[in-house]
């Protein structure tokens, strides 16, 4: 590309080849910027398409699909800001609003772990940043392939170690998360970051550049080489595995500066909170080129920007890598002209380099200039809004083979030994261990408002010191699931993270959505693109809460092969008084143990078949929302009125993890007696269940309150003592249980 | 009683330690790092975080920022001081307190709530602790391993200026060093935090909340 392709010399040479294929542009899309803009793109034209349209930031290939989350009534009744914006915002009452939004960063994690996952972090805190609100703690939702496999052991300490590494030196609490293992995600790890913010109403930001003769103000580090490309490049290409495609893509990974990034986030909410912005936008994915045209289509007029003013790390970039760079930690702001020197003087107070690099026009053209010349002259909404495909499905062709071959006759344990040789097994799985080795790396505590964080079914942060009120966070998703049946299986990770947020005594308030899935180009990966928005859409609507944002991210797989559909599902909860939270761990001696809910002979994508036969077939188990909900009420109310101990949802490995779980978390055994198929009882996966402890003294109140919101409840036994006991089949020590749940990960991964 | 609590570029714990002094009882101050001025407060904290990145060494930079020109006198003047984590750290590059903290043994970044056992009752800010108490406070740091040569680590033990002890030091601290005092005892640095432990609900215990007592309350008992 030449670095003087000016519109001028674009107009006068339409016939000059340009590297469109290269940068993930089809011949049809390259047509299309012709045909928009009446001649052909300049250099740096045909850079910010690229990357505007790529399916990262265009989601071209979703689009169709998404449109089914749009919130109805009853769920927008929440909502202060919708789809489409930054984040979604939620009011939580008391005038504050939330804000929260997961986002992926799986391929720059493939390619280089440490910085890689940072940058995930650094990116969505940006993201939250930009809606007006104080960043106040991030998650991770993490999946790998074999945690025995040779590229896990490269893959995962290196995504440990920029998390902790970003989200420490950042100052951000991080409260849980997810980590799974399945060799589909051998080659494409999934590497989903959540981050939650906080606000008051008015503080809600608009990413819209307006009012002719405003300044733009790029801020925060220098644009330099890294990440160039990387929205188009990276997350759109499939990775060849280990033939040395990955290193050969490695300038497209982002370096991640957490200590910048603190700067700028006190920065901005030092800007914010003196009035001194008209409108805000973070640089993520396509830069300066998608900062510039998302706020100059968000407002009403065009934008001017003199790229020459831009301060680079490296003066030899072209205007076209000026626009695609991924360099991490910078803002872009609309400022008010006589609002300029007091907005640069809260950035000097911070040691933030801030420029004013165009101003707001009213001509509603995107224009740039570069010593001199005219680069860019565009329609901005064109590159914002980008294409949209109604791309082909099909349902897979070994669905039908793959339900059919339902886990029903592989050999079950039969007696007490081989049904404590089975949970022994799950409980040292990998998916099941003990995570303390991962979340002993991450802060929990900074800001001092966590009231729970792993290895609790969901996160609880403290938002008012007065009033107690607080918000749960839980993210969960299934893989396995989703292959058996994408629309079930996200079904099935939404209830599961709805009923995590419920376990706190939180009442669900809203969803954010991270879609991870194969190439939108095969058909059947489309089909369960479709599937799996279909049930969340469904599924939402059924619980009454909100959709607020998300993410796409296409492309995950390894030559032909796709990961399994794998949405990655946050539920945010509202707390109406921290101090009445509940824990998963038996918290008392002599409490009743009672377990909520029906439970099912239910196998299809369970822990059991996958730890133990190694079987993926049949039909996950059933989701019941209308369950899920009065489920949800039964636990908060009965949190409030204090009758409850702790409480502990049921998720893959059934009522026996859950009940291993409980006792190790709380230090404390129990003894039950299993209603009917001992195995079934311990080991099915139906979904809308948990095992609660009740306030001793209080059984007959909570007994009362299960009636009355219809929610089936087998009382099991009783806490104490320093044995997991299931009568007629098994007794086993405490200490046995923990060495089998302690031990795995760190004699993985030292 | 007025505390001061610096924040650095890249402090993180600044606004619990504010907490924590409003829970003692005292009014928390603000002061900047490039401000030559320490507002006339009575007592100062250096919270923990990640000063200026820590890009050079953990507390190297801090050192040099100018409310440090101002700290280092008053503190040598007697004036109570309390570096946390990376005010240890800041603390030690003054050379207001001996010894280094340097990488955790295991190299990895560590979480984890430690025993701590109050070892001196006599500083300005553990005077409201018993002797040998057994205090639960979080610890959350990469570069926590307390380290002096044999020389000064004698002289701490035999002038009991070792403040708090690991029960078992996770992070490799020479002789279970968590915190460590100044001769005169006003000036205090530990890794593990305090301020995180003042509240239950939001800590693994309220027990951290005794280094804040004890200075409100030697302050009060002078003033009045």
């Amino acid at each position: 590309m030449s670095d003087k392709d000016t519109v001028q010399v674009a107009t006068a040479s339409p016939d000059q080849p340009q590297p469109f294929a290269e940068l993930g542009l089809t011949p049809a899309e390259y047509a299309k910027i012709k045909d928009i803009l009446g001649r052909r793109p300049t250099a740096a034209e045909l850079a910010l398409y690229s990357v505007m349209w790529s399916e990262h930031c265009s989601y071209k290939s979703s689009k169709v699909h998404l449109k089914r989350l749009a919130p109805n009534e009853e769920q927008a009744r929440k909502l202060l800001a919708g789809i489409g914006a930054n984040a979604g915002v939620v009011d939580i009452g008391q005038g504050y609003a939330v804000t929260f939004k997961i986002e992926s960063h799986n391929h720059p994690s493939f390619v280089e772990p440490h910085q890689g996952a940072a940058t995930g972090v650094g990116g969505i805190v940006r993201d939250i940043l930009a809606m007006g609100a104080r960043p106040v703690a991030v998650m991770d939702a993490l999946r790998f392939g074999p945690a025995e496999a040779h590229d896990t052991a490269r893959v995962l300490p290196g995504v440990f170690s920029g998390i902790s590494f970003y989200g420490n030196c950042l100052g951000l609490p991080n409260i849980g998360g997810e980590l799974a293992f399945d060799p589909c995600y051998a080659g494409n790890p999934l590497v989903n970051a959540l981050c939650v913010g906080i606000m008051r109403h008015a503080d809600l930001k608009a990413a819209v550049a307006n009012g002719p003769g405003n300044k733009v103000v790029l801020f925060g580090s220098r644009t330099g080489p890294d990440g160039v490309g990387g929205a188009s490049v990276l997350a759109s290409a499939t990775f060849g595995g280990g033939d040395g495609k990955a290193r050969a893509k490695r300038p497209s990974v982002q370096v991640g500066d957490p200590f910048m990034e603190k700067l700028l986030v006190e920065c901005c909410l030092e800007l914010y909170a003196e009035g001194l912005i008209e409108g805000i936008q973070d640089l993520g994915a396509a830069g300066i080129a998608c900062a510039t045209t998302e706020l100059a289509a968000g407002g009403e007029g065009g934008m001017r920007v003199t790229l020459d003013d831009v301060p680079l790390r490296d003066p030899s970039l072209t205007p076209a890598e000026i626009l695609m760079s991924e360099s991490q930690e910078r803002m872009m702001a609309v400022v008010a002209p006589d609002r300029v020197p007091a907005f640069l003087g809260v950035c000097a107070k911070w040691d933030v380099e801030a420029t004013v690099i165009g101003e707001v026009t009213g001509d509603g053209t995107l224009t740039m200039t570069w010593r001199g010349g005219t680069v860019v002259s565009i329609p901005p909404r064109t590159a914002a809004d980008g294409p949209v495909y109604q791309r082909p499905m099909a349902r897979p062709a070994d669905l039908d083979s793959l339900q059919a071959t339902a886990p029903d006759g592989l050999d079950r344990p039969k007696d007490g030994p081989a049904l404590l040789a089975t949970l022994l097994a799950l409980l040292g799985s990998a998916d099941e261990a003990d995570k303390s080795w991962v979340t002993a790396q991450y802060d929990r505590y900074v800001r001092g408002n966590t009231v729970l964080a792993m290895p609790e079914d969901g996160g609880l942060l403290r938002v008012d010191e007065q009033t107690q009120l607080g918000i749960a966070l839980a993210t969960d998703g299934n893989g396995r699931y989703c292959r058996l049946d994408p629309y079930r299986g996200t079904q099935l990770a939404l209830s599961e993270a709805y009923r995590n947020v419920a376990m706190t005594g939180a009442t669900p308030a809203a969803v954010t959505n991270c879609l991870n899935f194969g190439s939108p180009e095969d058909p059947q990966v489309m089909w369960q693109l479709a599937e799996a928005v279909r049930g969340l859409a469904d599924g939402c609507a059924a619980l009454g809460i909100p959709v607020t944002g998300g993410n796409v991210s296409l492309y995950n797989q390894t030559g032909d092969a796709a990961i399994h559909p794998t949405p990655v599902i946050g539920v945010l909860g509202v707390h109406d008084d921290v101090r009445r939270r509940l824990a998963a761990g038996f918290a008392t001696d002599g409490a009743q143990v009672v377990l909520l809910g029906a439970t099912r002979e239910e196998f299809g994508g369970s822990a059991w078949a996958h730890v133990v036969h190694q079987h993926l077939g049949g039909r996950p188990p059933a989701p019941d929302l209308h369950a899920e909900r009065t489920l949800a009420t039964l636990v908060a109310t009965a949190a409030s009125d204090g009758v409850l101990a702790s409480a502990h949802d049921l998720s893959t490995g059934g009522l026996a993890i859950a009940l291993a779980e409980a006792c190790l978390r709380g230090a404390r055994g129990c003894r039950v007696t299993l209603p009917g198929d001992p195995f079934t009882a311990l080991f099915s996966e139906s979904a809308a269940r948990a095992v609660i402890s009740v306030t001793p003294g209080r059984e007959d109140e909570f007994a009362a309150l299960c009636a009355a919101h219809g929610v089936p409840a087998t009382v099991l036994g009783q806490t104490g003592g320093d044995t997991l006991a299931i009568e007629a089949s098994f007794e086993v020590p405490l200490p046995e249980l923990r060495r089998a749940w302690e031990g795995t990960l760190p004699a993985l991964f030292g | 009683m007025r505390i001061g609590v610096v924040t650095f570029p890249g402090s993180l714990d600044d606004t619990d330690a504010a907490r924590a002094v409003r829970h003692a009882g005292a009014e928390p101050v603000p002061l900047w790092h490039a401000d030559r001025d320490l507002r006339g407060v009575d007592a100062v904290i250096l919270p923990g975080g990640f000063s200026y990145g820590d890009y050079l060494r953990c507390g190297a930079i801090a050192r040099f920022s100018p409310v440090m020109a101002e700290l280092v006198p008053a503190a040598r003047a007697g004036l109570p001081v309390l570096g946390i984590c990376n005010g240890f750290q800041i603390l030690c590059e003054a050379h207001l307190l001996p010894g280094a903290l340097t990488r955790n043994a295991g190299l990895r970044f560590i979480t984890r709530d430690v025993r701590l056992a109050v070892a001196n009752t006599d500083t300005a800010w553990t005077s409201h602790y018993a002797p040998g108490q057994q205090l639960l406070v979080p610890l959350k740091s990469g570069e926590g391993a307390y380290a002096a040569d044999p020389a000064t680590l004698d002289e701490l033990d035999r002038a009991g200026r070792v403040v708090v002890r690991y029960a078992n030091a996770p992070n490799g601290s020479a002789r279970g060093i968590a915190g460590v005092c100044n001769e005169a005892g006003n000036v205090v640095g530990l890794m593990p935090h305090p301020e995180h432990a003042i509240d239950p609900l939001t800590g693994p215990s309220g027990d951290g909340l005794g280094f804040f007592t004890s200075v409100v309350r030697a302050f009060a008992g002078a003033d009045g």
